[in-house]
């Protein structure tokens, strides 16, 4: 056995977590070819370096195949409603800020408030007979943040990617999803709502609680936390 | 026996009391279109109840209640009137609570009946009282007709009262509204900017979307007009907050909110409901006196009841679920029943939980 670190497979996020991990003194490599998914860390003995999707390190994390993962906070609060259970929190890592906000077009000028978007959507709801559809990939986090809201007569329809296009397509009416710098949204002229902020994202470092260690994974697991400064 | 088997006899010993006791048995599929169940509970049933799907009909649930599959079979050719019962799974999702079964089985009894329906009520609750009677549990009742109709007679606006009556599940919500309808909230910075706005479309976007201009405009309008209307009055606001507080005994419930209706009148044929209930529930032998009534009662699990609710809980054991529930639900089949609706009453029993009760393992 040795410790298993998950880190995300590709783009801006690996990148910057090679950044995050080199910093502190602990280099992460990529093979040579690098089409290939493997991966090395170096000058850590006992702990295996695995490259994954970033959507799929919070199930691999709980499941106890990984025994640490980087992902973001927003990943593993959609897809583990008992995360605290199963993961503990190490580390923000202070990039990948995203924020899930709820976005209307800015035609709507009547909508600053989820107590708007509410009497909006019964509205909506009477004159065209179905419910105000929200798009989006988060289900667990919006459904929940509209539940506690107490907002009723809407639809959250499955968007996968290019969110913002889904109103221009007449597939919803309003999308919740995940903004850094908002110039999507205006791009594509939609606001977000006062007080539509779901959840505050970052790429954070996590330990499973339930991944099985040897006394020889622990001594390696404590090395390693000991030199990026978590010890 | 296995807990399984012991479980399928007492739920086949229910069903055919409530068989005896005049209702045909009646089977439903296990698999329900998720459409009818997410436009009538939103998406917060997605959270409850396990949905499927495949390429031709789309999205299916996996039934988490019989009655709406019930009263959709009672509606589309149901005798009237009409005595039912079943006894099957459904199906629950859970996400947080490892203890809480993903699947049990209901049994049963539903009463379509326009004769008497304090009489419907009390017949229901008598059946499960007697067949639950073994047990240690404690009813309790309650009935969310009151506050309805208490919403619905405010002095007021018709559009507030639709918006009141629309959250009555959703006490936070609700309260939300009470609170700006009474002046007792601000008015929002953005909103007082928007109804002040001589062109309120000034940095409006290009139209976008199926939620057009027109319609924007409409509710622009609306806050308009709402925002000339007087405040609800404190007193009626009183009345309300004195109705969600009734919790006595039946008897001294029934005095109480004969006090409120003085206020508010527009309750006083929902009391007299009440009280009539009363007087059939202790015709069958219901020890009123003693019967806990509550008039919030279920309003945030119960949300398609719209009349008497009750309930039957397992003394000392807050962790189990209710072994027992049901109400009254006249707005569903006015909702399934495409143009035609019928008074119904009904409830549900656990044998699993009863079999556990009754010191038979799980």
């Amino acid at each position: 056995m040795t410790v298993r670190l998950g880190v995300p497979s590709k783009g801006r996020l690996m990148d910057k977590t090679f950044d995050w991990f080199a910093a502190r003194g602990v280099r992460l490599a990529r093979s040579a070819d690098q089409r290939e998914y493997a991966a090395q860390i170096e000058g850590i003995g006992g702990v295996s370096l695995v490259l994954v999707s970033a959507g799929e390190v919070p199930r691999d994390l709980a499941a106890g195949r990984l025994h640490l993962g980087v992902t973001g906070t927003d990943l593993v609060r959609e897809k583990l409603p008992r995360w605290e259970q199963q993961l503990r929190e190490l580390v923000p890592m202070g990039f990948g800020e995203a924020n899930l906000v709820l976005a209307v077009p800015r035609l709507w000028v009547d909508v600053d408030t989820l107590d708007d978007l509410d009497a909006a959507a019964a509205a909506f709801r009477a004159q065209h007979g179905w419910r105000l559809r929200i798009a989006t990939k988060y289900h667990r986090l919006v459904r929940d943040f509209l539940r506690e809201a107490g907002v009723a007569d809407y639809a959250l329809v499955d968007s996968q990617g290019a969110t913002e296009g889904t109103i221009r397509n007449e597939t919803a009416e309003a999308i919740a999803d995940i903004t850094s710098t908002g110039d999507t949204l205006r791009a594509n002229h939609l606001k977000t709502l006062s007080d539509g902020l779901i959840l505050r994202s970052q790429a954070t470092l996590w330990q499973s609680r339930t991944a099985p260690m040897t006394g020889a994974d622990r001594a390696a697991l404590s090395a390693l936390l000991g030199r990026i400064g978590l010890s | 026996m296995t807990d399984r088997a012991r479980i399928q006899a007492e739920a086949t010993r229910l069903r055919a009391v409530f068989e005896a006791a005049g209702a045909q048995v009646v089977e439903t599929p296990i698999l329900q279109p998720a459409e009818t169940l997410l436009d009538l509970y939103g998406e917060d049933i997605r959270a409850r109840a396990y949905v499927t799907t495949d390429a031709l009909r789309g999205e299916q649930m996996l039934r988490p209640d019989f009655t709406v599959p019930v009263v959709q079979m009672h509606m589309a050719h149901g005798a009237d009137p009409a005595r039912y019962t079943y006894s099957g799974e459904v199906f629950r999702r859970q996400e947080l609570n490892e203890d809480r079964a993903n699947e049990y089985i209901q049994v049963g009894y539903e009463v379509f009946d326009r004769t008497d329906p304090e009489a419907a009520d009390a017949e229901v609750f008598a059946l499960f009282r007697d067949l639950l009677a073994p047990l240690p549990l404690q009813a309790a009742t309650g009935d969310i007709g009151i506050l309805i109709a208490a919403v619905e007679g405010l002095r007021t606006t018709p559009a507030r009262r639709a918006a009141l009556r629309r959250h009555v599940w959703r006490p936070r919500r609700f309260r939300a509204l009470l609170d700006r309808f009474s002046g007792r909230a601000a008015v929002p910075p953005a909103r007082a900017a928007l109804l002040a706005a001589a062109d309120p479309f000034i940095d409006a976007g290009p139209e976008l979307g199926l939620r057009s201009r027109t319609e924007v405009a409409a509710r622009i309008a609306a806050l308009r007009a709402d925002a000339a209307e007087p405040p609800l009055s404190e007193h009626e606001i009183a009345g309300l907050d004195a109705i969600l507080a009734t919790r006595e005994t039946l008897p001294f419930a029934l005095e109480r909110l004969r006090d409120i209706a003085v206020d508010l009148p527009a309750i006083s044929a929902a009391v007299d409901r009440l009280d009539r209930r009363a007087e059939r529930l202790a015709a069958r032998g219901v020890d009123v006196d003693n019967l806990d009534f509550e008039a919030s009662y279920g309003r945030t699990q119960m949300e398609y009841y719209d009349g008497f609710v009750f309930g039957f809980t397992a003394k000392g054991r807050p962790d189990l679920p209710p072994v027992a529930t049901g109400g009254r639900y006249d707005a569903l089949t006015r909702q399934l029943g495409q143009g035609a609706e019928i008074p119904a009453v009904g409830g549900v029993m656990r044998p699993g939980l009863m079999v556990l009760l009754q010191g038979g393992g799980a």
